[in-house]
């Protein structure tokens, strides 16, 4: 008889962790629509079958919880069964023993305030208030909405030329999309629930890296109708391209001295070669686009200038402004915004950073983008000073990851709580206070001040990367409704008593991605096209290529690959690799075409026009 | 072409065949239950799975094509498993109350459990109970739906109308009205088109027989009975009686025997609805300055319904004049009352008809003008009819032919094509040339509009006067139309519309043939009737004339208003403003 004895898993045990990881993917890949009220209950049946057995509340309450939402679900529940079913949950909170009863308690409780609207339908009219409108999750989740089982199977067939139509239809900037686009569409990707989800943009980049020039379509026959653009960023070019493809006559108007916004003036080369920017920009123009660079709109020409020159007029400002972090010394000599230093790389004019000890404060994409700028600039050190934890970081992990790899170093856990100078007004450190990572607010971790004193990180430069804001203030005098900071559109791009007048991107959303910018200018030709009086409809006419039968085996996802650090981190030159055509070949097949099976092939799975 | 091997037969088939034609030119029927060719091609149902060589997992034939080389077993005890499974399935969550369903007999699901061997279901039985608003002429019965989809693809797909989605998500899936409404606030047309193609009893028509059984045994009640033009082409086939033999002469014999008093033939009325639509068209023609074009035929309610639903603006466009139906119901409790010498309130009119709507249509508030309470009391759908053959006893094989009564069972074959798409134009134009020129044409001068396109155009000269005229079946394509009207891209004189593809022949009230679409069929019927009638004219014929003579005076004469022609804004559609 053995006093202690290893533990060793049996082979049902083994078994369960893998059907937990199972569903874990499972779960990632629930598309949008599906009743909540249904899953709700779902979750509890897991919830319940937790539960030791011990105690009361978890052990009979989680399943009379269960019983109650069947009713509800099944029509036979009332409004009082609402109410037992809150105050049911609210006691299994009070008084279960431990965290498999209480937190499932809690779960209901969320449900109920999140969606108690849906319980009410179920209960009142014994329907859902959601619907699966749009059955193929990539499709769902890409605000632009482009048929991506589409493309993806035209790169499998090597119809490369096809596949850009095909994303030029929904989204003009698909040279742009493949390097920096955030890729949404892989999120709730249903191969997740074999293996993991297609490299979606890295199959984009593979269609354009080889589809040569693919022309632009034929625009429609002149409408006479003039549309100005206040704004070239993705949002406007992409509004100002459909328009003229419908044949109206557009005029972007752009402040800066080139066109492209922020994918110019915010994303280094590395991300975003020039050369690709202005390839893509030039195509999308040769509709037959009328450009203004240098204006500023709301000095020369007014607002009301523009909306007597156009039918329509179509805000897409973007957020250019630089937020300031609000401490002392931020005036000091060597504090340079991250905005402002993004701009000037765009237009080519480079700081030198040589020799430089050089703090980033911020922990977004743009705040790597100027940390990793800055190594390439020359510089002798470059920390990135954040206040929460590197997870807590709205970056995006593979640029977190790039930064460390090209010698950034990341402090995390740093409030930054004041600049020093040197005698000469220079900044001499940046003095920061440690923190603990504390209480989840609002579903994020916040830190609280730690029992330690204030840090001094010498410096000589100081990058401030804490958001950017919009400059709406001539558009607010025009009487465009303006509502914490942003322009306040509504869902159409329409603006409420102001016919004719649209708005839309960053200027709207605050600072987002490119892909919203490029919808929400999709969005507003459509609506733009509407208001002038027509109808016209975009579509491509390619013909997607069938579907394959073979059983789908899990494969692993080709993720991309990128330069060595200590290569890349010396130039500006692009830094991801493309997919080889083998990988690209394995890749495109993984997709399991949602536009064909399941819900797809019934409705929604195949938009061919808009 | 593509080359492959199906349950060990080689089969050679153009690419781009699906697995199911595939089979099908080889013999080889594979089970399906979902599909609908062209319609619902989605693979719900998973019945039709078969097994290819190499892929573990079963494929459904319906919507996936053939492929070179392949090696394919529609029915490999794997396959043969799993199609039972997921029979069992739906049995396990379907109504199966067989002996009490209108489509016992006639049912798909049925003849594929029959045919799987399913003698038990091995699972928990939990069928779903929904209410439904049963006065309404359509009925959903929750318990029996399959969730196939078909309804939803049908008014979808072919009318355009919407009306079906799905509701719910996950395991509470379900077909329901769409948008969250009850089917009385619904904007549909009554066409009757997701019966024909509900593959189950899901969804059927009201039940009126009882109705008639009543009157019928009533003998203070005079039945009066019309029979519709397409009813005499469909009406045999639950029997599986030819064409040949299944005539209306039969049918009037099965009728007879039934009870009725009078049976008649809403061909008369549909000569009368000639005359009057004929001369309105003619009257608007001469007021070209005025009036908008094109005028709208207006015999058809679902159609009715469709217009002043979808485009109210434009039912100023619509003839006044009645359909054949309301017409006859009209002339019976009037004129034939008269004839008879007697009280038109012992007259109970029923009408069969091949048709949903028309049960609508007889109840709306303003069809009563002869005074008499509704001027057609009950109408029956070929279906019921068929039922009530079946419930009377009566052997059709062993039916002699028998006559319609007179004077209102006498029609002419410009009447009888009524039944068919193109042929309430035909038989309009084959009179408005007599009105006009007062001589006959050849009868079959206007045959362009024939056959079964759901978008016909023609152009013919009226005797100096060039008309152009459209005929559209199916309420998706009469969408294109009018909408191709309201941009200025085409411009017509006279439209014809009929709500079913295929016009009556294809009706709502039809018989069901799972997978068959038999309007085309049946309209061959209407033609070949036509072809042998010896009165090609509806001005011809002889009820028709002396009517006018001795009751109407003239088309378009007072009397004819009152009682033939009506206020299309006298009623409103669900959501349509007064």
């Amino acid at each position: 008889m053995s006093r202690l004895s290893i533990i060793t898993r049996d082979k049902a045990q083994t078994t369960v962790e893998e059907l937990y990881k199972d569903l874990e993917r499972r779960i990632v890949a629930s598309p949008p629509g599906l009743c909540p009220v249904d899953l709700a209950v779902s979750f509890l049946k897991v919830c319940h079958a937790q539960t030791c057995g011990k105690c009361v509340p978890c052990r009979v309450g989680l399943g009379q919880l269960q019983n109650l939402m069947e009713d509800v679900l099944d029509g036979r529940g009332s409004m009082e069964t609402i109410d037992l079913i809150e105050k049911t949950a609210r006691s299994i909170y009070y008084s279960a023993d431990c965290a498999i009863g209480y937190e499932a308690a809690n779960m209901v409780l969320k449900a109920l305030k999140g969606f108690r609207d849906d319980f009410e339908e179920h209960v009142l009219r014994g329907r859902c208030t959601c619907e699966l409108n749009q059955p193929v999750p990539c499709v769902a989740l890409c605000p632009a909405g482009v048929d991506i089982p589409g493309y993806v199977a035209l790169v499998a067939e090597g119809r490369y030329a096809d596949a850009v139509s095909l994303i030029r239809k929904d989204n003009p900037m698909p040279s742009v999309c493949a390097l920096i686009c955030e890729h949404p569409c892989e999120a709730r990707c249903r191969r997740n629930m074999i293996d993991a989800s297609v490299n979606i943009r890295g199959l984009k980049r593979f269609a354009v890296d080889n589809a040569g020039d693919v022309p632009v379509p034929e625009p429609a026959p002149s409408t006479g109708k003039r549309v100005a653009v206040i704004g070239g960023g993705p949002g406007g070019i992409s509004a100002a391209y459909y328009l003229a493809l419908m044949g109206h006559d557009v005029t972007i108007y752009e402040q800066r001295k080139q066109l492209g916004g922020m994918l110019r003036y915010g994303i280094p080369n590395y991300r975003l070669p020039r050369e690709v920017l202005d390839r893509e920009i030039e195509a999308l123009l040769s509709v037959g686009v009328k450009v203004k660079t240098e204006v500023t709109v709301g000095e020369e020409p007014s607002i009301v200038d523009l909306r007597n020159l156009y039918h329509a007029v179509y805000i897409a400002i973007g957020a250019h402004t630089d937020k300031k972090i609000g401490i002392e010394g931020e005036d000091a000599e060597g504090v340079i915004s991250a905005v402002e230093m993004l701009r000037k790389i765009g237009d080519g004019d480079m700081p030198d950073f040589t020799g430089r000890n050089i703090s980033v404060i911020g922990g977004g994409n743009v705040a790597m983008d100027v940390a990793r700028s800055a190594v390439r600039l020359g510089a002798e050190s470059v920390r990135i000073v954040y206040r929460r934890r590197i997870e807590d970081m709205t970056a995006m992990p593979e640029e977190v990851q790039g930064a460390i790899a090209e010698g950034c170093e990341v402090l995390e856990l740093m409030a930054p709580t004041r600049i020093e100078k040197d005698e000469d007004g220079k900044v001499a450190a940046l003095w920061a206070q440690p923190q603990i990572i504390g209480p989840v607010q609002r579903g994020r971790a916040t830190p609280v001040k730690a029992d330690e004193s204030e840090k001094c990180l010498k410096c000589d430069t100081v990058l401030v990367a804490v958001g950017q804001g919009i400059e709406s203030k001539p558009f607010e005098e025009y009487g465009i409704p303006v509502k914490r900071g942003v322009i306040e559109a509504l869902n159409w791009s329409g603006i409420k008593d102001i016919p004719g007048v649209f708005a839309g991107g960053d200027c709207v959303t605050g600072p987002a991605t490119v892909i919203r910018a490029i919808a929400a200018g999709k969005v507003a030709a459509a609506n733009i096209d509407e208001y002038l009086g027509y109808h016209h409809t975009i579509k491509a006419d390619i013909a997607i290529p069938k579907i394959s039968l073979d059983d789908r085996m899990a494969c692993g996802r080709v993720n991309m690959k990128e330069r060595d650090a200590c290569d890349r981190k010396n130039d500006f030159e692009p830094i991801e690799c493309g997919m080889t055509k083998q990988e690209a070949c394995q890749e495109s097949r993984r997709c399991l075409r949602c536009d064909h099976f399941g819900f797809g092939i019934f409705k929604g799975g195949r938009n061919e026009k808009w | 072409m593509v080359k492959l091997t199906i349950d060990n037969r080689t089969v050679e088939v153009p690419e781009g065949t699906t697995i199911l034609e595939a089979a099908k030119t080889a013999g080889i029927p594979v089970p399906t239950l979902c599909y609908l060719k062209d319609i619902n091609e989605i693979g719900a149902c998973r019945v039709c799975v078969v097994e290819i060589e190499g892929i573990t997992r079963l494929v459904t034939a319906c919507n996936n094509c053939v492929g070179e080389g392949m090696v394919i077993h529609t029915n490999s005890p794997k396959v043969r498993e799993t199609r039972k499974t997921n029979v069992e399935l739906i049995l396990s969550q379907h109504d199966c109350s067989c002996p009490s369903c209108a489509r016992s007999g006639n049912c798909n699901l049925q003849k594929i459990a029959n045919d799987l061997g399913i003698l038990e279901i091995p699972y928990d039985k939990k069928v779903s109970f929904t209410k439904w608003e049963k006065q309404f002429p359509l009925i959903r019965n929750y318990e029996k739906c399959i969730k196939c989809m078909r309804c939803i693809q049908v008014c979808d797909t072919v009318q355009s109308l919407n009306i079906w989605d799905i509701a719910n998500t996950g395991s509470r899936t379900t077909v329901d009205v769409s948008k969250n409404r009850k089917i009385t606030e619904a904007d549909c047309a009554l066409c009757g088109q997701c019966i024909t193609h509900c593959p189950v009893g899901a969804l059927r028509e009201r039940d009126d027989t009882e109705k008639v059984f009543s009157a019928l045994a009533d003998p203070d009640k005079i039945t009066v009975v019309q029979i519709a033009p397409a009813v005499r082409a469909a009406w045999g086939e639950p029997f599986g009686l030819e064409r040949e033999f299944a005539t209306v002469k039969r049918l009037v014999s099965a009728m007879r025997r039934m009870g009725f008093n009078y049976i008649f033939d809403t061909n008369f009325s549909a000569d009368l609805t000639i005359m009057e639509e004929g001369s309105e068209f003619l009257k608007r023609l001469g007021n070209k300055d005025k009036e908008t074009f094109p005028m709208f035929t207006s015999c058809c309610p679902g159609w009715v319904r469709f217009l002043k639903s979808q485009y109210p603006d434009m039912v100023p466009q619509l003839s006044t004049a009645k359909s054949p139906q309301q017409m006859f119901g009209a002339m019976a409790k009037s004129y034939y009352a008269d004839l008879l010498g007697v009280d038109p309130e012992n007259i109970f009119s029923v009408s069969v008809m091949p048709c949903l709507a028309k049960k609508h249509e007889c109840d709306l508030p303003n069809m009563n003008d002869a005074g008499a309470g509704q001027d057609v009391d009950v109408v029956l759908t070929t279906r019921e009819i068929d039922r009530m053959i079946r419930a009377e006893h009566i052997v059709p094989q062993e039916l002699e032919e028998e006559e319609f009564d007179t004077p209102l069972g006498v029609g002419s074959g410009a009447g009888v094509i009524f039944g068919a798409t193109g042929g309430v134009m035909e038989a309009a134009l084959r009179s408005a040339y007599y009105l006009v020129t007062k001589t006959n044409p050849d009868p079959d001068a206007f045959k362009d509009v024939r056959g079964m396109d759901g978008w016909k155009e023609a152009s013919f000269d009226l005797a100096g006067t060039p008309l152009k005229v459209a005929v559209v079946s199916g309420l998706g394509n009469t969408r294109r139309l009018i909408k191709a009207l309201r941009k200025g891209k085409v411009s017509y004189d006279f439209v014809e519309v009929m709500a079913c593809p295929g016009g009556c022949s294809g009706g709502g009230g039809q018989p069901i043939n799972d997978g068959q679409e038999l309007a085309g069929d049946r309209a061959d019927v209407l033609y070949g009737l036509d072809k042998i009638n010896e009165i090609r004219f509806s001005h011809e014929n002889p009820s028709v004339q002396k009517c006018y003579e001795c009751y109407l005076q003239r088309p378009l004469s007072h009397r004819s208003h009152e009682l033939l022609h009506t206020d299309h804004n006298a009623w409103q559609m669900p959501g349509e403003e007064q």
